[in-house]
Order: structure tokens, then C-alpha cells, then sequence
């Protein structure tokens, strides 16, 4: 009897875990937290439930640079993940070190279906792409600044949203006569230094802003962008525009609080801001100067990319090539896109969320994609910077001395333009 | 001479229980340390696919960096005030509490809680306390007169920042300064209260040199506090903002090692910081030592 209940519970074992040992398990190292994170994890057990051959586990690892450094470690104890999100800032350590991951396009060209970088949309195209124009990261959390805007202090003011920064200038009095601060932003780096130059067409670095080779010269010293920091700061102590410091969150919440009606944030904060705020609010596309361009085209693309880590079995690249096959379909791409208000990074995806009427009901979500799509000069492809995250934090350690009064936007310009090169010079050597 | 010593026969068995402490030793504090002083001589790229010998480029681009400078000046200051402001009001308190005749321990245990409070979280706790937008201490600050805004103005973020890490250590000093008070013998203290009135200057003369030992101690303790265990506090409260005046050395190494991926670099601020480190204490062990008495 007792054997018999044995081998029968040995049976039932075998069974049971056989379709389990038959499946490639693989992990997915990413960096989304709180509900972005649930929605990742939505997204993992849809795609082990579509299929019976992989098994894909989603770990979060932290901030986006807390996420980049676990994957550094494991690499260099031989124990990569298989699949890795890294934000926009570290694309090019990621980029640059080509036995560290297997290109996304080679990867589906050859474990997966055909590949067409067409199918993205022109704004996240290029971004993760090499010189050769060769995908190497699979665009995921995909973002970009716009302005929101508080309808009702507007309207007591008498004024419409601005398109550019001239506009911007007309409007800020009256919006402070109504005892309002125009404007706060929440990304120095991103919004008012790359984001600027791209939205203008401006040049970044030499090297096609680091896409043809390693560059060594920044170029955030220039007349455009002192001219533009200079008017901040005169803003600033006009009472039209209100520095919160350089965390996200309290530059944010005095938006949300009603102190100030015009904020400059991500694309994808427009679900956030529903929930958190009691007013109407509007969107629209990043403020420029017509002064500076008045053909101001499309911007740049922040968030993250998911990269294949190198160093698997074929059986594990097939599986990573099943789930960004997944993850590209329309229907996923529409899931993640109205979850989280990140654009949808495919024609397809788009197309879908246009057909089913989504942008009738929510127009806010629409402004992000079709910033975009907009004509783009040749500088608003991308760019790709070494050690561009301790560039980052000299340009907020500046932004916050500007703003104090502490630096001229002469000096301001210059520590950063000689940092950020110091750090491309020494990320080149590195890079052999 | 030296053969008329007695000499204890050698048995390899002690060897054997210090073993495992030594391996600890070795594997968490020598293996590391002597890592870090490879890497600062080393340029490597974040992955470890390419790695080259460039001598003392780490520590010239250390020694010739303003910020750099800026965060040391900074670092040095900020510990001596946290050290001086924990270890007084402790002290204080520690006397206050030794008098109480009655009700003791409630004294005691709510003196001492604060110790269990993790830093990360003192440190958000502190930061919805002290933030512009929604801060309770802030909006006190601002009724005051004081336009407190410590996510713009460096001054101000010092001033928060020091005060958490002050309210943070002071429970650790409080208990070890109590207990210190208490192990004063009864005729001592008896004998000095015949011998002088003035409570005050009974203090000075009598209680404070009998505590030495323990407020050098606490002196070791507190400067290690304040420059390796207030990361967690800085990493939640400041992020060495604004414009990096609230940067330490170690936060700093955390900034370009951990979260910028130069290794080198921030192996050299390792290695800077140890030195440093050493001769802090050298220096307490040689010459504040010297006038204690034990």
C-alpha cells in the first residue's frame, strides 16, 4: 500500500513538473517600481500564459542606476540576466560594450521573426541604435517632455497655453497677476539641456552626437542655450518660474498644489497627474524658441530599453526573442501604453489605440506620440554620451547654483561643457 | 636571559577558534580594501571588458577637481558638528536622567528609541518633516521668519541634515553615557558633594574626568557615525543636493562608483578615505588618549 502511494506520488511529480522542466525559464532585470511595476508583472504572466515553451520572470532591481549596477555585477560574475532595462542616460555604457549584449535586431533575426525597424515609430527608431543604424536595445518605457497646464488659472488670466517660449513670456505676468508662478519643470538635464536641443535641432557632441564614433566635445556651451538659461534665471526672479530643487516630485507637487500653472514633465506623468489633482488640466508640446528655430521639430525619447544580455544558450535567446516578440505586438503595446502613459513604440500599437477610439476620450495621451512624430533635423535622432550620468548630476549641481545665484550661466555652461568632456574623454579609453 | 623565561607549551587549538574571525577579517575588510587599491590604479570600463594600468591618474584627477575639495571641506566640517552636537547633548541628558530619582526607566527607554530607528527611514521621516511643499518643521521655520528651503539653499540642507544626524546619534551616546555616570562609584560622588557646593563645577572636576573613557570612545564612534553611517540619511534626505553642498566622501563615492560606473575613480575616493580614516584615528588614539586616564 505504502509503495504504492509512493510510486503513484512519484508519478503525479513527474507529471507535474514535466512541462516546467521542458520550458526555458528566463529573468527580466527591470527598474519599474509601484504600479508600473504591477503592470510589468501583468505584462510577464500574460506572456507565460499565452505560451507553454518559456517562463519569463520579472525582478525589479531598483532605480534606474541601482538596476544598471546589479547588471554590471552580475556581468562580471558571469551570472548576467537574460533580459535588462536601461534608461536612456546609460545607453551608452550599454552601447558601447558589444560583448555585453546580443543586438536586439541580430537576436530576432535570428531566434525570432523577421525584424523591420520600421515598424517604430520615428521617434524611438534610432535611439538604441548603433552607427550602422542596427537596433541593439528594444525600446520599452518610452517618454517625452510636455507642458501641462492648469486650465482654470489660465483661464482667470485670460490666456492660452503657449507654443513657444515668446508666448511663454507674454503670458507669465498676467498668470502672476492672478497670483500664480507660471511655470516649474522637473528634469533639468532632460527637459531644458538635451530635450532643447533637440526640439531646436541643435548639435550635441561631435561624432553625430556620439552615433558614428566616440565623441569628446560637448557642446551645451552655446548662445542658444545661455540665452535660454539666462531668461529661466530672469523668470526666476521676475516670480514667473519657480525652482523646486532638482527632485522630480517637488517640482511636481507645486503643480499639483495649484501654486503654479504650467509644468513641464514626462508624457507619461499625465496618469499620475488624474489621479493626483482635483483640477482640469490641458497638454501640450514642449515650449521652444522661435527666436532659435521656428521650424522646432520633434524631441528626444526618455525612459528605458530592454537589452539581451549576452553570454546564454540558444534555447534562452529564443525565449527572449518570444517575449519581445510579445511585447511588440499591437495589442501589448496598447495594454502598456494605457496603463502607464508611456507611447506606444510601434505604427501598429498606434494605429490600434487610434482605431479604438482611445484619444477621443483622452487627448492628453495623444500629445506625447504626436510630439514624436514630428519633422526632426538631424539632431533629434538621439544621442550617446559616456559617463553621461555623472554629466547629469554636474548639470543639476549647476542648474541648483544658477538658480541660487551662486554661478553666472557663463560659468554654469562652462563647469558643465568641462565635466561632461572630461567624462566622454575618459569613457573612450575605456571603451577598446 | 632570555632562556630563563617560562615558556607555555604551544597548542595550535586557539589558532583554530580565531580562525573563523580571521577568515571574516580577511574576506570582508583585507580582500575588498585591497581590491579598492587595484582598482584606483586601474581605468576600467563599467563591464570589465578592457582594463588598463594608469598609475596615479585617479588621484591626480581626485586632487585637482574643486568639487572634490569642496566635498572634503565639507565632510570635515559636518563631522565635527555632528560628533560636538551628539556627544553634548547626550552628555546632558545622560546627567539630567542619572538625577531622576523616580520614574527612571520611562526616562531612559524613551531617550534610547530613537536608536532603532533605521537611517533610511529617519531620513524620509525627516524629509516629509522638512520639505518646502508639505513640511511641518518647514512651515514652522517659514512662521518664524526664516525662509527655510533646503531643496534650493545649500545652508538650509546643511542645517536639516545635521540636525537629523544629531537626533539620530544621540541615543547611542545617551545610553553608553548613562551607563558610564552610573559606574562612578557612590563614595566618590558622595565625597565630592562635601568637598564642593556648586554642582556645576563637582561636574567638571570630578564626573567629566571619570568619563573620559567613555567620551573618547564615543568620540571614535561618533566621527566613524558621521562620515561612513550617515549615507543612508543623505541617499534619502539630500542626495548630496543642492548644487552638491551637502555631498560627503563617501556619498560621493557612492555617486561616481555605483551610480556613474567609474570604477577607478571611485576606488582612488576609497582609497583616500581609508588613509583618511586611519590617521583620524592615529591621531584620537595618540594624542586625546594621552590625557585620559582610565
Amino acid at each position: 500500500m505504502l509503495k504504492h502511494l509512493l510510486t503513484t506520488t512519484a508519478f503525479a511529480a513527474t507529471v507535474i513538473s514535466a512541462p516546467a522542466l521542458a520550458a526555458t525559464e528566463i529573468e527580466w532585470w527591470h527598474a519599474m517600481g509601484g504600479a508600473l511595476g504591477e503592470t510589468v508583472n501583468q505584462i510577464a504572466t500574460d506572456f507565460n500564459a499565452s505560451q507553454d515553451d518559456y517562463i519569463l520572470t520579472p525582478v525589479f532591481k531598483g532605480s534606474y542606476e541601482e538596476t544598471m549596477t546589479a547588471g554590471i555585477s552580475a556581468f562580471r560574475a558571469g551570472e548576467a540576466p537574460h533580459i535588462i532595462q536601461i534608461f536612456d542616460a546609460g545607453a551608452a555604457t550599454i552601447i558601447n560594450a558589444p560583448g555585453a549584449t546580443k543586438p536586439v535586431e541580430d537576436l530576432m533575426n535570428e531566434y525570432g521573426t523577421a525584424f523591420d525597424i520600421n515598424d517604430y515609430i520615428p521617434g524611438v527608431r534610432y535611439f538604441y541604435a548603433d552607427a550602422d543604424g542596427t537596433m541593439i536595445g528594444m525600446p520599452f518605457n518610452s517618454s517625452t517632455p510636455v507642458l501641462y497646464y492648469n486650465k482654470e488659472h489660465l483661464a482667470e488670466a485670460g490666456v492660452q497655453p503657449p507654443k513657444t517660449w515668446e508666448e511663454f513670456e507674454r503670458i507669465a505676468p498676467k498668470l502672476k497677476e492672478q497670483g500664480y508662478t507660471a511655470l516649474s519643470q522637473s528634469h533639468t538635464p532632460w527637459i531644458f539641456f538635451e530635450n532643447f536641443h533637440s526640439r531646436h535641432n541643435l548639435q550635441l557632441t561631435d561624432a553625430d552626437n556620439g552615433f558614428s564614433g566616440l565623441p569628446s566635445e560637448l557642446m551645451y556651451d552655446n548662445e542658444a542655450l545661455a540665452m535660454h538659461l539666462s531668461e529661466v534665471k530672469d523668470w526666476k526672479d521676475a516670480g514667473y518660474y519657480g525652482y523646486y530643487g532638482s527632485a522630480w516630485g517637488d517640482n511636481q507637487s507645486a503643480f499639483e498644489k495649484g501654486d503654479v500653472s504650467m509644468w513641464l514633465g514626462s508624457s507619461g506623468s499625465f496618469g499620475g497627474l488624474k489621479q493626483s489633482v482635483d483640477f482640469n488640466f490641458g497638454t501640450t508640446y514642449l515650449p521652444y524658441w522661435e527666436s532659435v528655430n521656428e521650424n522646432a521639430g520633434t524631441t528626444f525619447i526618455g525612459g528605458a530599453a530592454l537589452f539581451s544580455m549576452s553570454g546564454h544558450s540558444d534555447e534562452e535567446y529564443e525565449a527572449v526573442a518570444a517575449f519581445f516578440e510579445y511585447l511588440t505586438q499591437p495589442e501589448t503595446q496598447y495594454f502598456w501604453h494605457r496603463e502607464t502613459g508611456y507611447v506606444p513604440i510601434t505604427t501598429a500599437a498606434y494605429d490600434l489605440a487610434k482605431q479604438d477610439g482611445y484619444y477621443q476620450d483622452n487627448p492628453d495621451a495623444e500629445v506625447g506620440i504626436q510630439q514624436l512624430s514630428l519633422d526632426g533635423g538631424e539632431w533629434a535622432k538621439g544621442y550617446r554620451m559616456g559617463f553621461y550620468v555623472q554629466t547629469r548630476e554636474t548639470i543639476y549641481r549647476e542648474m541648483d547654483r544658477l538658480m541660487a545665484g551662486d554661478v553666472s550661466v557663463e560659468e554654469a555652461l562652462y563647469t558643465i561643457e568641462q565635466d561632461g568632456e572630461k567624462n566622454l574623454k575618459r569613457f573612450a579609453r575605456t571603451v577598446q | 636571559m632570555s632562556d630563563k623565561r617560562q615558556r607555555l607549551p604551544h597548542s595550535p587549538v586557539p589558532y583554530l577558534f580565531i580562525a573563523p574571525q580571521i577568515l571574516i577579517v580577511l574576506i570582508f575588510f583585507f580582500w575588498p580594501a585591497a581590491q579598492a587599491l587595484y582598482l584606483s590604479f586601474m581605468l576600467e570600463d563599467p563591464w570589465g571588458l578592457s582594463s588598463q594600468f594608469v598609475g596615479f591618474e585617479n588621484y591626480r584627477i581626485l586632487f585637482n577637481d574643486p568639487e572634490y575639495l569642496g566635498t572634503f571641506v565639507f565632510t570635515m566640517v559636518y563631522s565635527a558638528l555632528v560628533s560636538f552636537f551628539s556627544l553634548a547633548i547626550a552628555l546632558l541628558l545622560a546627567v539630567k536622567a542619572n538625577n531622576i530619582v523616580r520614574g527612571q526607566s520611562p526616562y531612559r527607554v524613551l531617550l534610547t528609541w530613537v536608536y532603532a530607528i533605521a537611517p533610511a527611514v529617519a531620513g524620509i521621516t525627516a524629509y516629509f518633516i522638512f520639505n518646502r511643499q508639505v513640511g511641518v518643521l518647514s512651515g514652522l521655520f517659514n512662521d518664524l521668519g526664516w525662509d527655510f528651503a533646503p531643496e534650493t539653499d545649500g545652508f538650509d540642507a546643511s542645517v536639516m541634515l545635521i540636525l537629523v544626524s544629531v537626533w539620530k546619534q544621540i541615543p547611542v551616546n545617551f545610553v553608553f553615557f548613562l551607563a558610564g555616570l552610573q559606574g562612578i562609584p557612590k563614595s566618590i560622588r558622595e565625597a565630592a558633594h562635601i568637598d564642593c557646593e556648586n554642582p556645576q563645577r563637582r561636574f567638571w572636576t570630578i564626573t567629566f574626568p571619570l568619563l573620559a573613557p567613555t567620551a573618547f570612545f564615543l568620540l571614535v564612534i561618533n566621527v566613524t557615525y558621521a562620515f561612513f553611517e550617515t549615507f543612508g540619511l543623505i541617499d534619502t534626505l539630500t542626495q548630496g543636493r543642492p548644487g552638491g553642498s551637502t555631498t560627503t566622501l563617501v556619498y560621493k563615492v557612492y555617486q561616481d562608483g555605483f551610480l556613474g560606473a567609474d570604477l577607478g575613480l571611485s576606488s582612488a575616493q576609497s582609497v583616500v578615505l581609508m588613509l583618511l580614516v586611519l590617521a583620524l584615528t592615529v591621531v584620537q588614539f595618540r594624542f586625546i588618549e594621552r590625557k585620559i586616564h582610565y
